[in-house]
């Protein structure tokens, strides 16, 4: 009898130590998988900073910083950021001025006016110009815009940062009305019946009510869409130009620093030398830039949100 | 006392007027996106129409516009799609359920959850210079297929690792205690009853993410996928081009034939989105069906 009874007692042992294998091997096998995140953020670091060191040492970083001319392909080589980052901050500028005032206006008029059925319609159909690939929007302002451009201003370069800004802008609309929209959408209903039993109008609750108590998922938004404009590249590779133009003219040929990472990119530049350094140290200057706004977004996100 | 009810009714249809005029403001912004919307699709549609046949999907790229095709770039871009679906489903997926179901809420998860999304935040030209360093030059794959594959799987990943999150996160907690009530384990309960009932929400996310990819130029022109390719590519050590690098190169080039290409080359792309996201909402729309 006691045989019978611990024969079932051993097998059991057995599968649950089976179980136990498996359950102590998995844990450590998925911390493997999450840790490649870690891995992959700590190599970009790392890649950044090693190459960009060595590629100081070679040029001042002085001159990097405070230069006000770039030309490290051609004689006689200057290593000056500023042209650069005039041309990324115009096309920046262009696309914010864009993208904020539409995006916001859409935010509202689909959380605030629009009927659930146009909601749910235009929502989605807005959100498609975030799908659309980059490399789509770059000919589309070369082929579309451009030339769309030129007819209002004649002398305007065939590659200039209007056109390359103005797209930016278009594309990172759905960015800026989307989150905005979720942010609008969660004040609750209460505070906006409560302004409409005041005898407020729509536009009265959106302005006074709403916008205020989503500001910070608003604010986040838009520094989110920021730093989208800043990381772009195809739009600008294509149809803002490769001249490093130290200008605030948008109707010039400029060059982003991601159109100049393309650019060498695309040349045979050898590795290890100068010109190939710079690559490094201006994908740090680019990295550091949208670092810093995504933890701000972040930041205004959690540190200005008004809880109800 | 009329004077007061008159300055009243007045300032009543003032603030009604404003409301109507900023309606009507409103309405406009939000139709601009819509129209730049309209707008690229049918200027792509006209340009690129003409051009739209079946040399440009047995054709290799050529010096001359109207023998030139994108055989190499379409085989590339199914290729690299091919080759990072299981890497960047396994790690994704794998990276979602030891968040959601084995990591303790302690300062190191907070840290990798907060690394993922500022790694969301990078712009890809960055992941294409981290390829070009880890796998071109430092693994020696050289500017293979597989550099390009591991280059993007690690651009989308932290866009499957959150989607997938999600839809663990969606399944009920009964079911977990349900599993466990029998006596199973953790790994059996996440196995049997956790991946099966979040799979197609997990599997939306990995579709949407590999379409994400497929449009993606930038991290591959960095690692140096080529922009005139002859010829298949026979393994993953071969080199390669994708779609969005032959369009590049056609619209770089300032002959109208090639933009007339490149537009022919846009709507294949563009397809290829629009096939990936309709089944990734027949997914999305059966497994909000189940939950």
């Amino acid at each position: 009898m006691q045989v019978n009874v611990s024969k079932p007692e051993t097998k059991m042992s057995f599968t649950n130590k089976q179980m136990n294998v498996a359950d102590k091997v998995v844990p450590i096998l998925l911390f493997l998988c999450a840790a490649v995140s870690i891995l992959t953020t700590i190599g970009i670091v790392y890649t950044l900073f090693s190459e960009t060191i060595s590629f100081f040492k070679s040029v001042p970083i002085f001159d990097f910083i405070f230069g006000g001319k770039w030309s490290p392909l051609i004689e006689p080589k200057s290593f000056g950021i500023w042209p650069l980052l005039s041309g990324t901050f115009l096309i920046t500028l262009i696309a914010i001025l864009v993208a904020v005032p539409i995006g916001l206006a859409s935010a509202i008029y689909l959380s605030e006016y629009a009927p659930e059925r146009v909601r749910k319609i235009v929502k989605p159909v807005l959100e498609v110009l975030a799908g659309v690939p980059t490399i789509v929007y770059g000919y589309f302002a070369l082929t579309f815009v451009t030339p769309l451009l030129k007819s209002i201003f004649p002398d305007m370069s065939v590659f200039n940062a209007l056109s390359a800004g103005l797209v930016v802008g278009i594309m990172i609309i759905p960015m800026v009305s989307s989150l905005s929209e979720d942010a609008m959408s969660a004040v609750p209903k209460s505070l906006r019946h409560g302004a409409y039993a005041l005898g407020a109008t729509r536009f009265e609750v959106a302005l006074k009510i709403v916008v205020p108590a989503a500001f910070s998922g608003i604010v986040s938004s838009a520094v989110l869409a920021f730093s989208r404009a800043i990381g772009e590249t195809m739009i600008v590779s294509v149809a803002a130009g490769s001249t490093p133009n130290l200008t605030l003219n948008p109707l010039e040929s400029i060059q982003t620093m991601t159109a100049y990472i393309v650019q060498v990119s695309l040349g045979d530049t050898p590795h290890g030398s100068v010109e190939y350094g710079t690559i490094f140290a201006v994908g740090l200057t680019l990295f550091i830039i949208t670092f810093l706004l995504n933890i701000l977004a972040l930041y205004v996100a959690r540190r200005f949100r008004e809880e109800y | 006392m009329t004077m007061f009810q008159d300055a009243n009714r007045k300032q009543i249809s003032n603030r009604r007027k404003t409301d109507l005029v900023l309606h009507l403001l409103f309405i406009v912004a939000t139709s601009i996106g819509i129209v730049a919307l309209m707008a690229l699709l049918i200027s792509i549609m006209m340009d690129g129409l003409s051009r739209l046949n079946w040399d440009l999907f047995t054709n290799y790229p050529s010096r001359l516009a109207s023998k030139a095709g994108m055989k190499s770039a379409v085989v590339g871009s199914i290729y690299m799609v091919l080759i990072m679906a299981p890497i960047s489903f396994i790690l994704g997926v794998g990276a979602a359920i030891y968040l959601e179901e084995y990591a303790k809420k302690n300062a190191i998860t907070r840290f990798i959850q907060l690394n993922i999304s500022t790694l969301a935040g990078v712009p890809s030209i960055v992941y294409g210079i981290l390829g070009l360093t880890i796998f071109v030059r430092g693994m020696a794959l050289e500017r293979s297929l597989l550099s390009g594959s591991l280059t993007m799987t690690l651009l989308v990943l932290p866009i499957i690792i959150v989607s997938a999150q999600e839809a663990i996160r969606a399944v009920p907690r009964a079911r977990r205690d349900a599993s466990f009530a029998l006596g199973a384990t953790k790994w059996q309960t996440v196995a049997r009853s956790v991946l099966p009932s979040s799979i197609s929400g997990i599997l939306t996310g990995v579709i949407l993410a590999l379409s994400r990819a497929i449009g993606e130029t930038a991290p591959l022109v960095m690692i140096g996928a080529l922009t005139f390719v002859a010829f298949l590519p026979e393994s993953i050590m071969d080199q390669f081009t994708v779609m969005p690098i032959q369009i590049f190169n056609w619209v770089s080039r300032p002959q109208v034939a090639f933009h007339e290409l490149a537009a022919a080359g846009i709507i294949v792309l563009l397809a290829m989105l629009i096939l990936m996201n309709i089944s990734a909402i027949i997914l999305r729309n059966k497994y909000q069906k189940n939950v």
